[in-house]
């Protein structure tokens, strides 16, 4: 035993981190975010090449789930049309809480230059949205930037709050 | 260049007055410039009621009759060698004239010719498809349908195809607003939550510049974090709202530090590269 003793009087006395429920829990769902594989216009392309090896955003945790079932995080990447926003909000329905959005690029954020008749005027109209990212299209730097404000703010949240309903439903 | 005329009284009097801007139409000429083209019109003359034709840009263009199109097409592929068809679509003249210009774009591969065949319809009129002569009009005369809502007979999938299926209008119309119309602009709303979700959603924001810095439901405000809703406006802003990371001030685990805190003043500006 003795090679292995523990030094009581080392680090405060134990091999033992102590921390709280909501550091440990988010120190999890922080470092695996999982997003949809979901790409809606030229904004896929740079969530396409963040997740690719050049950004890596493995190394995040974050690797792209091809199941709404499986995945925490949607990235609105693209032009949201009037059209597709019906099947948008159900793949958002389908995922299981916590969940959370990022709005990628101008049109997602606000329509953006398609102030049109066919372009909903801000992914916010049909999901909550946690993190804007303007650009157009944003790089891939900014979407990890986007990425990790994400995990700061997912730190900050207690996992003891009974389930606060977002804007809207 | 424009004729200058001073413009002491510009914030007064508008010197423009076109709402929309008017191209220049192209010079044209007689088909029989073109010796081609002149065959051609004459062949086709022999056959259909030409009401007009003049050659615009090296191609020749024709008016006829709406109910020979079909006839019309189906001579131009096979007698006069005319075997594609490029395009076929609408434009709109309800206001002028009460109903749509239909042209068919054609193209001969053997004589590099192009043609342009037109015929003029009423709003409510049908007009023939030309899906049984051309596989490329099953497309194109949806998407005619679809954004000027002309009436097409005897296709065989006639829906809509760019817009969903319970939209309401033709878009491409002149008299529709590029903004849509109400059905249009709630078209999002009441198809997902319903008309009763209109007034907690509210109407589209379409000034591009609009920003609200009092808005905590929708806008980050990084390193003046506020709880998320709550009224900021006439200074019940914070000061500055210190928010501590799990990450500032290192990651130490076991004893061991894993991530260094960052010291300012311990930091080095390197001059060149290493």
């Amino acid at each position: 035993m003795a090679q292995h003793k523990v030094n009581y009087l080392q680090d405060g006395g134990a091999p033992i981190a102590l921390t709280t429920i909501d550091k440990i829990v988010n120190f999890g769902r922080s470092n695996s975010l999982w997003p949809l594989t979901y790409g809606l216009a030229c904004c896929a392309i740079e969530m396409m090449a963040t997740g690719a090896s050049r950004y890596d955003f493995d190394r995040f945790g974050t690797i792209f789930r091809a199941s709404p079932r499986q995945a925490d995080v949607i990235v609105i990447a693209g032009t949201l049309t009037k059209k597709h926003a019906e099947y948008m909000r159900r793949l958002y329905d389908q995922m299981p809480d916590p969940k959370w959005v990022i709005s990628m690029g101008s049109c997602a954020n606000t329509g953006g230059m398609f102030n049109t008749y066919a372009t909903v005027q801000g992914a916010d109209r049909i999901v909550p949205v946690d993190i804007y990212l303007p650009g157009c299209a944003p790089r891939p730097e900014t979407l990890q930037y986007a990425l990790m404000m994400l995990q700061k703010k997912i730190r900050k949240e207690t996992v003891f709050r009974a389930i606060k309903k977002k804007r809207l439903v | 260049m424009r004729k200058y005329s001073p413009k002491d009284d510009v914030q007064q009097k508008s010197y423009f007055n076109d709402r929309f801007y008017v191209t220049p139409s192209l010079p044209k000429t007689c088909p029989s410039s073109d010796e081609t083209h002149a065959e051609d019109i004459k062949v086709f003359g022999d056959k259909f009621n030409v009401i007009e034709s003049y050659i615009e840009a090296d191609n020749l263009v024709i008016y006829i009759n709406p109910k020979a199109n079909v006839d019309a097409i189906k001579f131009l592929r096979d007698e006069l060698d005319y075997d594609f068809l490029m395009e076929l679509s609408a434009i709109d003249y309800i206001k002028d004239r009460g109903g749509f210009d239909i042209f068919y774009e054609m193209l001969s591969t053997s004589k590099h010719k192009r043609i342009r065949l037109k015929c003029f319809i009423e709003e409510k009129q049908e007009l023939e498809s030309v899906e049984s002569i051309f596989k490329m009009a099953n497309w194109s005369e949806r998407e005619m349908y679809d954004m000027y809502g002309v009436n097409v007979k005897g296709h065989h999938n006639l829906k809509r195809i760019l817009m969903p299926d319970d939209w309401y209008d033709y878009p491409l119309r002149k008299t529709y607003p590029l903004h849509g119309d109400e059905t249009a602009q709630w078209y999002e709303v009441d198809k997902i939550f319903g008309k009763e979700a209109r007034d907690i959603i509210g109407p589209e924001e379409r000034d591009q510049a609009a920003v609200d810095r009092y808005d905590t439901t929708r806008f980050a405000r990084l390193g003046h974090e506020v709880d998320f809703g709550v009224d900021i406006t006439d200074g019940k802003e914070p000061e500055h709202t210190p928010v501590s990371y799990q990450e500032e001030g290192g990651v130490k685990l076991f004893g061991k530090r894993l991530v260094k805190e960052l010291k300012p003043e311990d930091s080095v500006t390197l001059d060149k590269r290493r």
